[in-house]
């Protein structure tokens, strides 16, 4: 039995409570393995302008390479008090911030491993689907055999790797629009 | 190349990023094509929020405050199915909406329209293991949003749904039967016109209580899986 698959709408500017209940910006407490790491994800429209009503939810495995996920059936450890998810509505100045640990590599389909990755999804007032990214990390030696960055032409690449700043927190802009546009991903 | 495990959404069922009728998106909808991916471990997970704990009332809106709200009281219930009609057992189904004055509890909403102390707006449910849901709220107002002329949104409920995998995750707006606002709304009207109808609820009056609520039954499509799963 096929059935007509539900159309996608706009999240709005108005989304409250449940959403807000949820929000999850401390994906890693003290005791999980692995590096932690802070980033700060910040949202751009086409002409620049910071976006300060979207909303970022961040989905990730541990330091294992591990999903949280029964689809994941791989013999590797899950951390306890990690699931690897994290939501956040943006600030004023179109920024939301995620406290986490940097994820382990996992499998590619066609052999080989993906480079450390979290997977971005956007949503915002005049956003009428929900836009998907991936941030990865600049330096990461395994970002030059990654198969999804070897996919993206070399100028549009760097839309993707989050920069480290004095402070060591990992920052990504993503562009909505306009000439530094991200690469989004149809999942 | 490996099958890929959700089917890809069929031509015609989601909007165009780019509908210059809803104002706000020519300076958001990214232009260039989104890159496909092909079906990793990354988008065939999702988060399931399985641990996240629900207190008993989050799905009756008109009991999470002091007193009842004012408005007309609705249950608002459906399945959560994939497209081969198999429920989505256990799905978190999230929703927020407008009073029934049509002023959202919400800093940002400056509509002149009273806020209701006793309506805050935002809902949770558990689905069971047939993708069943159920909330009971009120039934939202129109109320006006200045993308034109005249411009009102019909009554609407927002949904939130994840769905077993990072590729199923969906936001959408659910609408009342035959609202004379439908045909003048760009974001209703974003969708293609094959698949706008999905968006509407269907009036159920077997599910109605008698004396007490109307019922109004809305089910919600997630991607399927192709045939043959990956081992």
């Amino acid at each position: 039995m096929s059935k007509g698959l539900t159309p996608s709408q706009t999240i709005g500017p108005f989304y409250v409570g449940t959403l807000v209940k949820a929000y999850r910006q401390d994906l890693a407490p003290p005791n999980v393995a692995g590096e932690h790491v802070e980033i700060v994800l910040s949202l751009h429209d086409a002409d620049g302008m910071v976006v300060p009503d979207g909303v970022f939810e961040i989905w990730q495995a541990n330091s294992h390479g591990r999903y949280n996920h029964p689809d994941d059936r791989r013999n590797l450890p899950l951390d306890p008090g990690f699931e690897g998810f994290g939501r956040a509505s943006t600030w004023l100045d179109g920024s939301s911030q995620f406290s986490t640990i940097k994820p382990g590599r996992v499998p590619w389909p066609q052999g080989g491993l993906q480079a450390p990755h979290i997977n971005v999804s956007i949503f915002a007032r005049g956003l009428l689907n929900r836009v998907a990214t991936r941030l990865y990390f600049e330096g990461d030696p395994a970002n030059a055999e990654d198969p999804v960055l070897k996919m993206i032409e070399p100028a549009r690449r760097s839309t993707l790797l989050a920069q480290r700043d004095a402070n060591g927190t990992w920052r990504l802009p993503i562009h909505l629009g306009g000439p530094q546009e991200t690469v989004f991903f149809d999942c | 190349m490996e099958k890929e495990i959700y089917r890809r959404p069929a031509a015609g069922t989601h909007p165009a990023n780019l509908s210059e009728a809803y104002k706000s998106t020519p300076g958001r909808a990214p232009r260039r094509p989104a890159v496909a991916l092909p079906h990793t471990l990354s988008e065939i997970t999702g988060p399931l929020l399985a641990e996240e704990r629900l207190d008993a009332l989050e799905n009756d809106l008109t009991r999470q405050r002091m007193g009842p709200p004012l408005g007309e009281r609705i249950l608002v219930h459906g399945r959560v199915l994939d497209e081969d009609g198999k429920p989505v057992p256990k799905a978190l189904v999230e929703i927020w909406q407008c009073n029934a004055a049509g002023r959202y509890h919400h800093p940002g909403d400056q509509h002149d329209a009273p806020l209701d102390p006793n309506f805050y707006g935002g809902g949770r449910a558990r689905a069971d293991e047939e993708g069943r849901y159920h909330f009971i709220t009120i039934k939202p107002g129109a109320y006006p949003w200045k993308n034109h002329y005249n411009a009102w949104r019909p009554a609407h409920i927002h949904f939130s749904l994840f769905g077993p995998s990072f590729a199923t995750r969906l936001i959408t707006q659910m609408y009342f039967p035959n609202d004379p606002l439908l045909p003048f709304d760009p974001i209703y009207n974003s969708v293609p016109d094959g698949a706008r109808h999905r968006l509407q609820a269907a009036f159920d009056l077997d599910s109605t209580r008698p004396e007490w609520a109307l019922a109004y039954r809305f089910d919600i499509v997630l991607r399927g899986r192709n045939a043959t799963p990956m081992e």
